[in-house]
């Protein structure tokens, strides 16, 4: 017997499906009315859908509260909707999944969109697609909500994939621009390369489990550590592709080229966070590999992380200094899912989708101020001018580099004590140390931006007074810096606020206010034990850590001081080219896949075409052949006919007469 | 002499044989279904020899579907040569061959 305040609980948990629902209703009516709507009307609507869905997200969180956690598992919920696809033993069903894990992915989700659709109603004023951008939005949020409720491996793919053909519409929405529409289609090739690891774990998941529903996946017995491995490692290509890690993260930079909050929901936020979702979300399989995978995940998290803060040092797109970094902060997260500690993971992508949505915004409304100019040389002295841009930015940035208590500070913390302590992975220690010198550039370099940006004289003549502050030889490019309307301030003001706090949900202090990880426990406990690794450092030895990873952030923040700040209007020493030009990595891939790889693919295109569709061909020949042969016995006469029957009649009885007996 | 069922089958086999020797080679489609019907009813009359002599009523009871059926079909196929008349006036079988592959 249920108790009935517990059953109201699952009634408002199983509400889940409103939760997509609502965004789908928004792109099926804009779609159709989205023109007649126009500005502003369209993009209301799709915000009030997004609201919608966070109000009915934070219902289910509510009543899943009610439930009880920890391991009685009472908190895993699944709602069947209806059968999707049935073919003997495999069957999917339209399913949602609504555990703490996806409960989480959600608010934040669902949060984070609704604060970047109010940001695009200013953004967009006055662009001729207005309705269709908004049209655009809401098609992504619904496909990225599947991802994260779907509760099998197909339904997640299917958002998989929705989340990538979105990205691929968004990046290249100018597409007038040639640029614009190649760097979309450059996304989307990419993300195919990852998506083709994420069908092969599918398929093979299927084979070793019999299922692909995670719960029947999970709850079953244990598969060979090789299988294991296998799905893991293909997932985890998957990932690499969606969460950017090398040697997939080429197309995030390059996705830089769509709208300023496309970059903020999309590339920051939500999309690039799905491989980690994914492979916290796979968790069991993860434990059941062979030991070196969950290393060599670390260890590629962790070449990503600093290859990229690395070309971040060096970029002077203010854009594209962000999308670098948020290809490291992606590094740090593989790390900690590698690592085992997904509580991290999660956290961190928490506080990274609350402080790089603010400074993506934040660079939005710079770039706005700017005439649309993004490089950060012809900025400067800009935090007079735009006053809650600045101070917003500056929260984001003391997050980001790690000072306490600002959110980025306690999560990145988080990691790093996880990957001190577990030494299953390999050579945890240098590992450490290596993320340590990731963590200090990411200080460095995001110091830099904001002096580039917002301190320092203007490097710019003023539209109305027409006076230049500073001596250049160089002729001075004429702006005009203004602040933004309050729909483009007011969610950055509130994502501020959350880039402040939200490190207070998950402290390290005591095991009660380790709320966040209390709460996601039973994503990650199996068949009697939790699959999530518990850090065993003492108290002494997690302070050590903490004021190690202060004193880096510290550091890389007066390094950057020093070099970069110049009452002058100098922009600082320019880092080499090789780095500006991210080791020269992009055009290797492009000179090769234009080269040498090009003609590869021109002759397995050619084998495809002469012998694979030749041997198809051929049969469709044959039986053409034998056809024209057959049909002259169908000649119409009907006595011929009779002859044939005639014929057969006496065969039959000559074979019954003689033959058989 | 008495008549043994043998000659009711022989006689039978020879009304089959004629008929069927009729439909192949007359080219008038009315000849054609007169063989048809001698043929329904040589194998008619070897039913009811045997369910003569099996003891069996099956045999005659069969005779009746078979002669159903096969007013049945002189009814359709009557209609249809009627149909073919009206728009060609003379036709053979070996003419209507418009069904050839």
């Amino acid at each position: 017997m249920i108790a009935p305040v517990q059953l109201a609980n699952l009634q408002l948990v199983e509400l889940v499906w409103l939760v997509p629902l609502l965004p789908l209703l928004g792109f099926v009516i804009l779609m159709f009315f989205g023109r007649r709507l126009g500005e502003p009307v369209a993009g209301w609507l799709a915000t009030a859908a997004m609201g919608g869905s966070f109000l009915a997200s934070v219902l289910v969180f509510v009543g899943m509260l009610g439930l009880e956690g920890g391991e009685s598992g009472e908190r895993i919920v699944e709602v069947k909707l209806f059968d999707w696809v049935v073919a003997g033993d495999f069957s999917v069903d339209i399913g949602l999944l609504a555990d703490p894990l996806s409960v989480t992915m959600i608010l934040f989700i669902t949060g984070v969109a609704t604060l970047i659709h109010l940001y695009s109603i200013g953004y967009m004023h006055g662009d001729a697609n207005f309705s269709k951008f908004f049209v655009y939005l809401n098609l992504f949020a619904f496909s990225m909500l599947m991802l994260v409720l779907g509760d099998n491996l197909l339904l997640t793919f299917l958002g998989w994939e929705g989340v990538g053909a979105c990205s691929y519409f968004l990046i290249s929405f100018w597409f007038t621009d040639e640029a614009n529409a190649s760097a979309g289609k450059k996304a989307f090739v990419t993300n195919r390369v990852g998506d083709f690891g994420f069908m092969l774990a599918t398929f093979l998941a299927f084979f070793a489990y019999g299922s692909i529903e995670y719960g029947e996946m999970f709850s079953g017995s244990a598969i060979p550590a090789g299988t294991a491995t296998a799905i893991a490692l293909l997932v985890f290509v998957g990932a690499a592709g969606k969460s950017a890690q090398f040697p997939l993260y080429l197309w995030l930079p390059d996705a830089m080229a769509g709208p300023t909050p496309v970059s903020a929901l999309i590339h920051a936020a939500t999309m690039v966070t799905s491989g980690i979702y994914l492979l916290a979300r796979i968790n069991p399989i993860l434990a059941a590999s062979h030991d070196w995978a969950p290393s060599l995940i670390a260890w590629v998290g962790l070449f990503t992380a600093l290859f990229a803060a690395s070309i971040a040092v060096a970029q002077d797109d203010i854009k594209k200094v962000l999308a670098y970094s948020t290809v490291s902060q992606l590094g740090f997260m593989v790390v900690a899912v590698g690592t085992g500690v997904y509580v991290a993971a999660l956290f961190h992508m928490i506080t990274h989708a609350f402080f790089k949505a603010l400074m993506f915004l934040g660079s939005g409304s710079v770039i706005h101020g700017m005439n649309d100019d993004q490089n950060m040389k012809r900025y400067g002295g800009l935090a007079k001018l735009m006053p809650i841009t600045a101070g917003t930015f500056l929260i984001g940035w003391l997050a980001i580099a790690g000072i306490p208590p600002f959110s980025g500070f306690w999560s990145k913390d988080e990691i790093l004590v996880g990957v001190y302590d577990n030494s299953d992975i390999f050579a945890n220690k240098v590992l450490f140390v290596l993320l340590l010198i990731a963590a200090l550039l990411t200080a460095f370099y995001m110091t830099r931006l904001v002096i580039l940006t917002f301190f320092g004289p203007p490097r710019w003549r003023d539209e109305v007074t027409g006076e230049a502050l500073i001596e250049s030889d160089d002729e001075l490019p004429v702006r005009h810096p203004h602040e933004s309307p309050w729909m483009m301030t007011l969610p950055l003001v509130v994502l501020a606020g959350l880039a402040l706090v939200a490190g207070f949900i998950n402290l390290p202090f005591a095991s009660d206010l380790h709320f966040l990880g209390n709460w996601l426990e039973p994503s990650f406990y199996f068949n009697g034990h939790s699959n999530e690794y518990h850090a065993a450092a003492g108290g002494g030895t997690k302070l050590t850590l903490a004021v190690i990873a202060t004193i880096c952030a510290i550091g890389g923040i007066g390094a950057a001081w020093k070099l970069y700040f110049d009452k002058r209007g100098g922009t600082g020493p320019d880092a080499p080219a090789i780095m500006a030009q991210g080791w020269g990595y992009d055009n290797a891939v492009s000179n090769f896949m234009g080269g040498p790889g090009s003609k590869g693919f021109d002759a397995l295109a050619e084998f495809d075409g002469k012998v694979l569709d030749g041997a198809v061909n051929g049969v469709g020949k044959l039986i053409q052949l034998d056809g024209s042969f057959l049909r002259r016995i169908q000649n119409g006469l009907v006595r011929s006919y009779a002859v044939l029957i005639a014929l057969g009649a006496i065969g039959l009885m000559v074979y019954f007469l003689v033959v058989s007996t | 002499m008495e008549l043994t069922s043998t000659w009711y089958l022989v006689l039978a086999a020879i009304l089959f044989a004629l008929g069927a020797t009729g439909l192949l080679v007359r080219r008038n489609p009315l000849i054609m279904f007169m063989c048809v019907e001698l043929m329904l009813n040589a194998v008619n009359l070897t039913f009811v020899t045997f369910g003569n002599d099996l003891n069996d009523l099956g045999g005659e009871i069969s005779v009746f579907f078979v002669l159903v059926v096969a007013a049945a079909e002189v009814v359709i196929g009557l209609a249809i040569i009627v149909a073919i008349m009206r728009r060609r006036n003379e036709a053979t079988a070996d003419d209507l061959s418009a069904l050839r592959g």
